[in-house]
């Protein structure tokens, strides 16, 4: 039963054929199983799974009109806070920190009834690509352990590959949704900025952070996206309109008529063949479904890689000022206040933070700030103009949502540029805060290993991009005569 | 040997620049719900907003930014129609985030001006104050350092804090250079930091009051030699918590400016403390490596964009100003410039004022204020206004004197016990057994009683001498115990010795 799709468990779950506790106790069984190895999850609440599981089931007995998702197991990345549930952000600056309030994600999640599994792993704070950064070590890709899941949502990810979890929740803020999905066979949604609340969101980047749904299916990604989006009046930048409706549009799923741009500077160079290859396929398919392609420029997406190291480590090193020792998390060290503070953030960050706290407090200096932070944020301005003129000419954009494969654990650890680039295919949507979304495309030739297909839209007009994607995924199943996922490796004992 | 105040004004000329703090008033903190009441236990008005937990976020309090646009409003500024707030980064315990949310470079409101009036010995005269800006930013918590000798940071064993004012809205009211006040610098200061308390008071956006902390004033004062066009090094007093010590603090750093310029030594461009006591200020920290706050625009607001409609509702709601209202109370109550002002400095302007509405005769009313309640103020060393009798109290009074119920002097006695506490004046009355004998036959005995006692001083009288009647009354108010009325005392008596 953990290989179906969302959707089909909730079906079984509403015609009474399936309980939630049998469902949540068949994913916590494959976790004691398989996570062992794949290493997906910091912590799993076994109890509070199978209580809001019973909760559920009783709810469903006494006839009460419960939401689609109601009583589906999901995997909670570690950067959302759950009240009373330890909470790391994949540091060992919050070890044992156990928050005393819920995210609102977390909140929609429990009023929809969705069980909360447990809290997966992540790169330290949410920077990287690869989950090598948490200080809880790295997670694997169940297409093959010796390679990474992405970063830095991998445990969400390596989750839904390893069918521990049929939903799961990221956050995504220059493609960590988006290429732990595309380097595991699965589907993640980065939603228009504002979306979803980022009320009790670990911040990395503030004006960059979006939450969104990790799932198999679009469909799936759908649901768990109209579950937890939609306006929050305790987060300022949240957008007060009604959610897109993407569930419908899943199921539309109709691409006749409808324009795809493809960004030119989005291939080429630096991509593997492999990738592109399974790319070039999915436009000859949604062409042959009735789209059509045409080629966009954005001529300044070339800057964004740069522009997005100076404004999210700027943010960063403002955000993570917090941590430091005074009110909860690591302390260590004696003295002075300012004596314990250095010496727990010294302790208590990993080198990738500490990089990217040390950029950005540089970045935001006086006398260097017009020169980085400022000439970041003209950047920023130029790549919302080019999303703005080409979705003039597309209703949506695509591109590979990764230039390569998962890469070998170790392979690019300490080569930070290298890591960086894994993102250059994600990061201008972050920059514009419009939407983004990533679903397989097909295994590499070269490697076996699962490519990604990105597709964008414009701000609050997710619903385009679930239309497009249900689209290409169902033309790709009937193509493939089974889910991308069946192909990966048996995993149990 | 302190230079003379004479010596200082006669070589420099004063310039001056105000920075006014003002905790407002609102019910809730500037970025979350939480109450703002003050002197609760520590810590318990907080939540994971205001205590910066990981993962909270700030929302702005449009009641906030009400407020500071009405205080923009009121001092003739230009409300922006964009501004945006920014965080001023540095690490320190009482700043849960280790950033305060403050406005940088898009104030919301800016270019305006106070006019403020002074006495001097050639009368009354105005000086414009000109405003920069007036933003909004977020307080801190405190921190209370234990074990040392001092309460201060160094010495302390540890310390403790309380986060309950964390987050609570201040706006603050930044002058541009204030030069040509002459030797009136330290009344100026005065008279422009009086006139924006009651101008906030007026707007009900704050309580203002400075020794709660919810008004603080830093006063930056430079000099240069009497001519000269460029600015002097200027140090900047903190911790001047009452509108006398505003004064004060500018005349001591004049002063004290002045005898290092004349020793020939420099002034140190640095933050200062004033000391209440002393009425000395001693250095805080250097600000000659200038602090970096690495400013830049809070990400997780939304930048402020207040429609024109709603500026403009706020300014028609904007109560009479302050010194409109000084002029216009003077010619209502016809009070001469003496008395007004001496309503001013005693602070009880407000006070007669809401007495008068209440009824009171208004000469009456600034007679009670103005003498036996301000006497008390004077001894207690509290202003008029803390002290616990209200307007209701003294319209009462007043009142119970114009019915004949009592006498000035019993007066005296309620509006004590009503300040030692015993009571509302119906009340002292009744308990004290306090009463206007007004009984004709209970005074004409006391008064046969007078005569018997001082037969020849009778006698005076009845030849014509009436002043010598004045004896015989005080007999009888002292027999009656004050609670005679003397006018009454007086009447009969004279008719009694064929006088009447």
């Amino acid at each position: 039963m953990i290989n179906r799709s969302a959707a089909e468990m909730a079906a079984s779950l509403a015609d009474g054929s399936l309980t939630s506790v049998e469902l949540t106790k068949a994913h916590l069984d494959r976790i004691a199983l398989v996570d062992s190895k794949v290493k997906a999850f910091l912590h799993v609440d076994t109890e509070g799974a199978l209580a809001q599981a019973e909760a559920v089931d009783k709810k469903r007995q006494a006839g009460e009109k419960l939401s689609p998702l109601a009583g589906i197991p999901l995997a909670l990345k570690d950067v959302l806070v759950q009240k009373g549930i330890p909470t790391t952000c994949g540091s060992k600056m919050l070890e044992g920190w156990r928050p005393p309030y819920d995210s609102t994600v977390v909140a929609r999640l429990k009023a929809n009834d969705i069980v909360i599994l447990g809290k997966t792993n992540m790169d330290e704070f949410a920077m990287g690509s690869s989950t090598e950064n948490s200080a809880y070590g790295p997670t694997h890709n169940p297409w093959d352990l010796t390679r990474i899941p992405g970063g830095s949502g991998g445990g969400s990810s390596a989750a839904l590959a390893a069918f521990e979890a049929p939903l799961a929740i990221g956050t995504d803020t220059g493609g960590s949704i988006r290429q732990p999905a595309a380097v595991t066979g699965t589907v993640g949604v980065k939603p228009t900025y504002g979306g979803v609340s980022r009320y009790g969101l670990i911040a990395f980047s503030s004006s960059l952070d979006q939450a969104g749904p990790c799932a198999r299916t679009v469909l799936d990604a759908a649901y768990l996206h109209e579950a937890i989006g939609g306006h929050d009046p305790m987060d300022s930048t949240s957008i007060n309109a009604p959610v897109p409706s993407v569930v419908a549009a899943a199921k539309n799923g109709n691409v006749k008529g409808m324009k795809i741009g493809v960004i030119k500077e989005l291939q080429g160079d630096g991509y593997q063949p492999g990738v592109l290859k399974r790319f070039n396929e999915s436009l000859e398919i949604l062409a042959s479904l009735g789209a059509e392609i045409v080629e966009v420029s954005c001529k300044h997406f070339d800057y964004a890689l740069a522009a997005y190291y100076l404004i999210a480590p700027s943010e960063c090193s403002s955000n993570l000022a917090r941590f430091d020792a005074m009110r909860y998390g690591m302390r260590v060290g004696s003295g002075s206040a300012e004596e314990v503070m250095n010496a727990t953030r010294q302790a208590g960050f990993g080198r990738e933070v500490k990089r990217r706290i040390i950029l950005g407090t540089y970045a935001l200096s006086s006398g260097y700030y017009d020169a980085y932070y400022g000439s970041a944020q003209k950047v920023r301005t130029l790549i919302s103009q080019d999303f703005a003129s080409a979705f003039e000419k597309a209703d949506v954009l695509v591109s590979p949502t990764a230039p390569t494969t998962a890469f070998k654990i170790g392979e690019k650890a300490n080569d930070p540029i290298a890591m960086y680039l894994n993102d250059i295919a994600t990061i201008p949507t972050n920059l514009a805060g419009i939407a983004g979304m990533s679903l397989p495309s097909g295994l590499a030739d070269e490697d076996q290993l699962p490519t990604g297909f990105q597709i964008m839209a414009p701000a609050m007009k997710d619903d385009r991009m679930y239309q497009v994607g249900s689209a290409l995924e169902a033309a790709l199943l009937s193509k493939w005569g089974k889910p991308i996922l069946a192909n990966t490796p048996k995993l149990e004992p | 040997m302190a230079l003379r105040y004479e010596d200082v004004i006669a070589k420099y000329e004063p310039v001056l620049g105000l920075e006014v703090h003002v905790e407002l008033g609102t019910n809730s903190k500037m970025f979350c719900g939480c109450n703002t009441i003050f002197g609760a236990a520590p810590n318990t008005q907080t939540c994971p907003v205001c205590l910066g937990l990981p993962g909270a976020l700030p929302v702005v309090n449009a009641k906030a930014i009400e407020y500071t646009i009405a205080i923009g409003l009121a001092l003739n500024c230009s409300i922006a129609p964009f501004s945006r707030f920014a965080r001023k980064n540095y690490f320190y315990p009482d700043m849960p985030k280790n950033f305060q949310t403050s406005q940088y470079d898009e104030p919301i409101c800016s270019n305006g001006y106070l006019d403020v009036s002074i006495d001097t010995d050639e009368g009354p005269r105005e000086f414009r104050i000109e405003i920069e800006r007036v933003h909004m930013e977020e307080d801190t918590g405190k921190s209370l350092h234990m074990g040392g000798a001092t309460g201060r940071i160094h010495g302390a064993e540890y310390s403790l804090l309380d986060y309950n004012r964390a987050g609570i809205p201040l706006v603050e009211i930044v002058t541009k250079i204030v030069p040509g006040t002459g030797k009136y610098a330290p009344e100026v200061a005065r008279a422009y930091v009086t006139e924006l308390r009651d101008i906030l008071r007026g707007l009900g956006v704050s309580d203002v009051k400075m020794e709660q902390g919810s008004l603080r004033c830093d006063a930056n004062v430079s000099l240069r030699p009497i001519g000269s066009t460029t600015l002097g090094t200027r140090s900047e007093t903190k911790n001047v918590n009452s509108l006398r010590s505003v004064e004060r603090a500018v005349r001591g750093e004049m002063i004290r400016h002045a005898e290092l310029l004349d020793a020939g030594k420099k002034v140190v461009q640095e933050t200062r403390h004033f000391h209440e006591d002393t009425g000395l200020t001693t250095p805080g920290r250097s600000k000659e490596q200038a602090e970096d706050y690495r400013y830049f625009p809070e990400p997780d607001l939304v930048p402020v964009a207040p429609d024109t409609t709603w500026i403009e509702e706020i300014r028609s709601r904007l109560p009479e100003k302050p010194s409109v209202r000084r002029r216009r109370l003077q010619e209502t109550w016809q009070v001469p410039d003496k008395e007004m002002a001496a309503m001013i400095n005693a602070d009880v302007l407000d006070l007669v004022e809401a007495t008068v509405q209440l009824g009171a005769d208004p000469t009456r009313a600034r007679g009670w204020w103005l003498g036996e309640i301000a006497r008390i103020a004077n001894e207690k060393e509290v202003s008029a206004g803390e002290l616990p009798i209200t307007p209701t109290d003294v319209n009462e009074i007043v009142s119970l004197i114009s019915l004949g119920e009592l006498t000035d002097k019993l007066a005296r006695q309620v509006v004590e016990g009503v300040i030692s506490g015993e009571g509302r004046p119906k009340e002292i009355i009744d308990r004290r057994g306090i009463k206007v004998v007004s009984d004709d036959s209970a005074l004409m005995s006391a008064i046969e009683k007078a005569i018997a006692a001082q037969p020849d001083v009778a006698e005076k009288v009845r030849g014509g001498h009436i002043p010598a009647a004045g004896a015989l009354i005080g007999a009888v108010m002292k027999e009656t115990k004050g609670q005679a009325d003397a006018a009454k005392v007086r009447e009969l008596l004279l008719k009694h010795l064929g006088q009447g």
